[in-house]
């Protein structure tokens, strides 16, 4: 089974101390440390499972610059066997249908018998996976955390319900999935296969040879654009408790047995 | 020569006299023990190198203590004079069972010369002893069962008839060799020649008294008999030693030459790989049998299974999924089992998940206490490090430490904190006032680095550890800075969970930033920086640990110390891991906190190399184990037995352990926990400000 995986990085929420400009329109990028988007990583490790299972291929994609190449070799090293970034100055600014295109035009390039995205970037909408079905015509399922393969043509995917509940449903290949956190025990991908990863090749693939239109991606087609970025003041209701761990805890459980969630 | 006597000469069996019957099945037996020691070298030619040979003075320096001398034995006190008394009658009546078994029947069997006799009476003694020794042991295994013997149900079935069997055969072997001189003697005595001297009370002396009387047919079938138990009990028990743990008597010897020499450090990932080579090493780690060196194969072999590793080990005491006894025996059994004697080897099985649990991997804190108990000097720490290699290779390691080793790589410490806030512990506004730290730039008249890392950079609790450090070098007139921003993790626990290439990312960093600060000489405050730099890192300057430095400054009269300012309190020291058992230091914080006039001490029963693990450190407080009880529990409630109410510890880790254990053992109020960096910045005398010593001189002369 050929399986794409498309990720993305994102600054590490545990981490950083994410902080805003001054501009109040991002945060501030200059001291981040980032890595592979947490729900991305997962969908690697479900890829790799099939295809240990299956055999086949895993492809990894990530739509970015440069510096994206990084992930790319984490996932090469977390064993990937081709990692290929999308890169082109008119990729810039995309919105979700903008990345959908642009991987739209890399899943077409190769046969791809199941795609799977993170079910959502930790700095995104959870927009790529369903667009980029849509785009190719492929069944879809969001917030995936089961997956088997039946037979050689279908899949049978579990889904988390709100509640709890899980949900089973059976697709035709080839098709997209949203991988859900949690499907799965990624595998630690150390730092000598992070090394090793540094002399493998990694294609890099611009809107010509992705046969996308430049006008349909970047900024100029981008018709959801960021307007602000900021932290919400406390509302009613809400509280932050402060003091020293055990203060805050003891206020916790306080809090808690108050409003009946302890007994 | 009386009638009816016969000689041993004249025997003929199958056409062959008795001598040569005797020495054709002699070769037998040598050629069987032989084949089957081959067999059980057969793993340890797959085995992966070790490179064992360097330094033969030093290795036989070890042997003459631990292997002649037993210096490990008598800490167990039963046990170990037991074994000592068997060990040395087993040298002394090595030769004389050698001269025996080959020239016992033969008609020129000739009474030994006069040093010869006077070997005889010591061998004779040494039988006797050895007879007595086994049988207490036989008793002590049968009757009183000491609890480390036991083999819990999730280790497998144990072995408990090997030991027995083991012992009765040794019994048989004195009892049928002295019967065999007794016997003769009778006859001797009984045909009126110079009977051979049998030492009073010797084993021989005694069975002599019992069958003196019998008649001489009895006597010759008793000598013959027992010539014959002796030969066949001999070559049996030969034999039958590589089956089990018996077989430390042929490998002890090599296993204490070969043994690890230098303490503190780790194995390489392949011996006589470099580090630049290591980007060619496909694989990592112990993942399969074979995977282990051969050294660390000879330990399996060499395992005696006294459990004395796991009566001492902290992971076992809390009933966390380790023994490391059954890290040797469950190998062992696995030698045995896919290396038979007859047939092909079956190999390459992967460990873990087979004979090891991931678990049982990770439970290991690395104190070193089993090691340091071992009287065979059998190694542990560095198969649990290759195993979790192994495991890091594989990408299987538990979440919790993933997301630290994530944060060291990208941030350089386990917490993910910024790099830029590395050096804020020393920002503090009211300790910024009485003592200044400076971030190292490279102007070279700053001698000292204080290697603060990670938990003493970030933690709040232990932050106050680093300032006490700071005080107490400013007060010894240390001029000292740190690395600040520059510094990163010293990786100690990086490697030794496995994550090697980190480790060296970590460590290569450092000893830049550390040479580029050009300065003479490195203190720390913890023990496992302390290790890391002094064993893990190549050409720095000298490392100290912080209590190193107050010893020698008490003693050289910069630090003075006033008296203790709470009389009541009794306080306990705790010897860190990596501060005692690894590095051998136990008498400079000792001494450093006797050098506090007034100041009550007790020892815990378990301190020095014998002392408690608090729960580990570095990247094992990120491990979540499966156990009964913390660690840290343990050892609070051994402080309270020895009549302490205050623990001082000399490692970040351990603080932080033992005040959590303080916490959930609800001994707050009756016990606490202080650094002793700490404890002497309380009590060192300060030059007073000028003001405050105008003042008290007025006072003076105002009184006056």
């Amino acid at each position: 089974m050929e399986i794409l995986v498309c990720a993305r990085r994102v600054p590490d929420t545990s981490e950083n101390e994410i902080q805003l400009n001054d501009a109040g329109n991002d945060i501030e990028r200059d001291d981040l440390v980032y890595s592979i988007n947490e729900a991305d990583n997962y969908a690697v490790e479900e890829a790799l499972q099939i295809v240990a299972k299956a055999g086949g291929n895993v492809t990894v994609a990530t739509v970015g610059t440069d510096e994206d190449e990084e992930i790319l070799r984490r996932e090469l090293a977390m064993g990937a066997n081709h990692g290929v970034l999308l890169s082109d100055d008119a990729f810039g600014g995309s919105d979700g249908k903008g990345i959908a295109t642009i991987l739209k035009g890399f899943a077409q390039k190769g046969k791809y018998d199941l795609i799977l995205t993170g079910v959502q970037a930790e700095d995104g909408g959870a927009q790529v996976g369903g667009m980029l079905a849509a785009l190719l015509d492929y069944p879809f399922a969001s917030l995936v955390n089961s997956v088997e393969v039946v037979g050689g043509s279908k899949l049978k995917v579990g889904r988390e319900i709100e509640g709890g509940n899980k949900e089973m449903n059976e697709l035709d290949l080839p098709c997209v999935l949203s991988i859900q956190t949690g499907i799965n025990e990624p595998r630690y991908v150390g730092m000598k296969g992070i090394r090793q990863a540094q002399s493998l090749e990694v294609p890099t693939y611009g809107a010509a040879d992705l046969g996308v239109d430049t006008g349909s991606v970047g900024e100029v087609a981008a018709k959801v654009k960021r307007d602000d970025y900021f932290v919400p003041v406390a509302g009613k209701g809400a509280e932050i408790l402060q003091g020293s761990h055990e203060e805050i805890a003891d206020r916790l459980i306080e809090l808690m047995k108050a409003k009946g969630g302890l007994q | 020569m009386v009638e009816g006597a016969q000689t041993n000469g004249n025997l003929i069996f199958w056409g062959m006299s008795a001598p040569l019957l005797v020495l054709i099945f002699q070769l037998l037996g040598l050629a069987c023990f032989s084949c089957i020691v081959y067999a059980r070298a057969a793993p340890l030619v797959r085995g992966q190198r070790d490179l064992r040979f360097d330094r033969p003075l030093l290795r036989l320096q070890n042997v003459l203590k631990f292997w002649l001398g037993q210096w490990k034995h008598p800490r167990y006190k039963v046990a170990g004079t037991l074994h000592l008394l068997i060990f040395a009658g087993f040298l002394i009546l090595a030769t004389r069972a050698f001269y025996l078994l080959l020239f016992g029947l033969a008609d020129d069997f000739v009474a030994p010369s006069a040093i010869g006799r006077g070997y005889d009476i010591v061998a004779d003694y040494a039988a006797t002893i050895v007879f007595f020794a086994v049988s207490a042991a036989a008793v002590r295994r049968v009757v009183f069962k000491p609890a480390r013997y036991a083999v819990p149900e999730r280790y497998g079935k144990g072995h408990p008839l090997d030991a027995i069997f083991l012992l009765a055969l040794i019994a048989l072997l004195m009892l049928s060799e002295s019967l065999f001189e007794a016997s003769r003697a009778a006859i001797q005595a009984q045909q009126g020649l110079t009977a051979e001297f049998l030492p009073v009370l010797s084993l021989g002396w005694l069975l002599k008294e019992v069958v003196g009387s019998a008649s001489a047919a009895t006597l010759w079938r008793l000598h013959l008999g027992s010539y014959v138990v002796d030969v066949l009990t001999f070559y049996f028990l030969l034999c039958y030693r590589p089956f089990g743990i018996q077989f430390h008597v042929e490998t002890s010897l090599f296993n204490v030459y070969f043994a690890k020499l230098d303490r503190g450090t780790v194995k390489p990932v392949r011996w006589g790989v470099s580090d630049e080579q290591l980007d060619q090493v496909k694989s990592f780690g112990v993942k399969t049998f074979e995977d282990f060196t051969w050294k660390h194969m000879l330990d399996f072999y060499s395992c005696a299974d006294c459990g004395r590793c796991s009566d001492n080990c902290p992971a076992n005491a809390v009933g966390r999924p380790l023994s490391p006894r059954f890290l040797s025996i469950k190998a062992r059994d696995y030698a045995f089992q896919h290396y038979p004697m007859f047939g092909s080897s079956r190999n390459g099985q992967p460990l873990i998940g087979g004979i090891y649990s991931e678990d049982e991997v990770w439970s290991c804190t690395t104190c070193g206490a089993c090691e340091e108990e071992c009287p065979l000097l059998v190694e542990y720490i560095d198969k649990i490090v290759d195993l979790r290699r192994g495991m890091v290779d594989d990408g299987n390691v538990p979440k919790s430490i993933q997301k630290a080793l994530k944060a060291l790589e990208s941030r350089g410490n386990p917490y993910g904190k910024m790099e830029k806030k590395r050096a804020d512990w020393a920002k503090d506004k009211e300790f910024q006032q009485t003592c200044k730290v400076s971030v190292l730039d490279g102007d070279a008249t700053t001698e000292t680095l204080y290697f603060a890392d990670s938990i003493t950079s970030y933690d709040d609790r232990i932050q106050a550890i680093g300032r006490a450090t700071a005080r107490v070098l400013t007060a010894a007139g240390e001029n000292f800075g740190i690395l600040g921003a520059a510094e990163k993790d010293s990786g100690h626990e990086v490697r030794r969970f496995g994550e090697e290439m980190l480790f060296q990312a970590l460590r290569d960093h450092n000893t830049e930033a550390i040479k580029a600060s050009g300065v003479k000489r490195i203190v720390t405050s913890d023990p496992h920086a302390y290790n890391a730099l002094k064993h893990d890192y190549k050409d720095l300057p000298p490392v100290e640990h912080i209590s190193q430095v107050i010893a020698r400054e008490v003693k050289s009269g910069k630090l003075k110390l006033n008296h203790a300012e709470n009389g009541s309190n009794v306080y306990a020291y705790h010897d860190p891991c990596y501060l005692g058992r690894h590095n051998q230091v136990y008498d400079d914080p000792r001494d450093a906190l006797d050098a506090i006039p007034g100041l009550k001490r007790v020892e815990m029963s378990r301190c020095r190399d014998r002392s408690f693990c608090c729960g580990g450190g570095g990247l094992m407080l990120f491990y979540e184990p499966q156990e009964n009880e913390r660690m840290g529990v343990k050892r609070v409630q051994m402080a309270a037995e020895a009549g302490a109410n205050v623990i001082v510890t000399a490692c970040p880790f351990c603080m932080v352990n033992i005040e959590d254990a303080i916490k959930v053992s609800g001994m707050e109020g009756k016990m606490t926990a202080i650094d002793l960096a700490e404890l002497v910045d309380q009590h060192i005398v300060r030059k007073r400000p000028q003001a405050a010593e105008d003042e008290s001189n007025a006072l003076v002369h105002a009184n006056a």
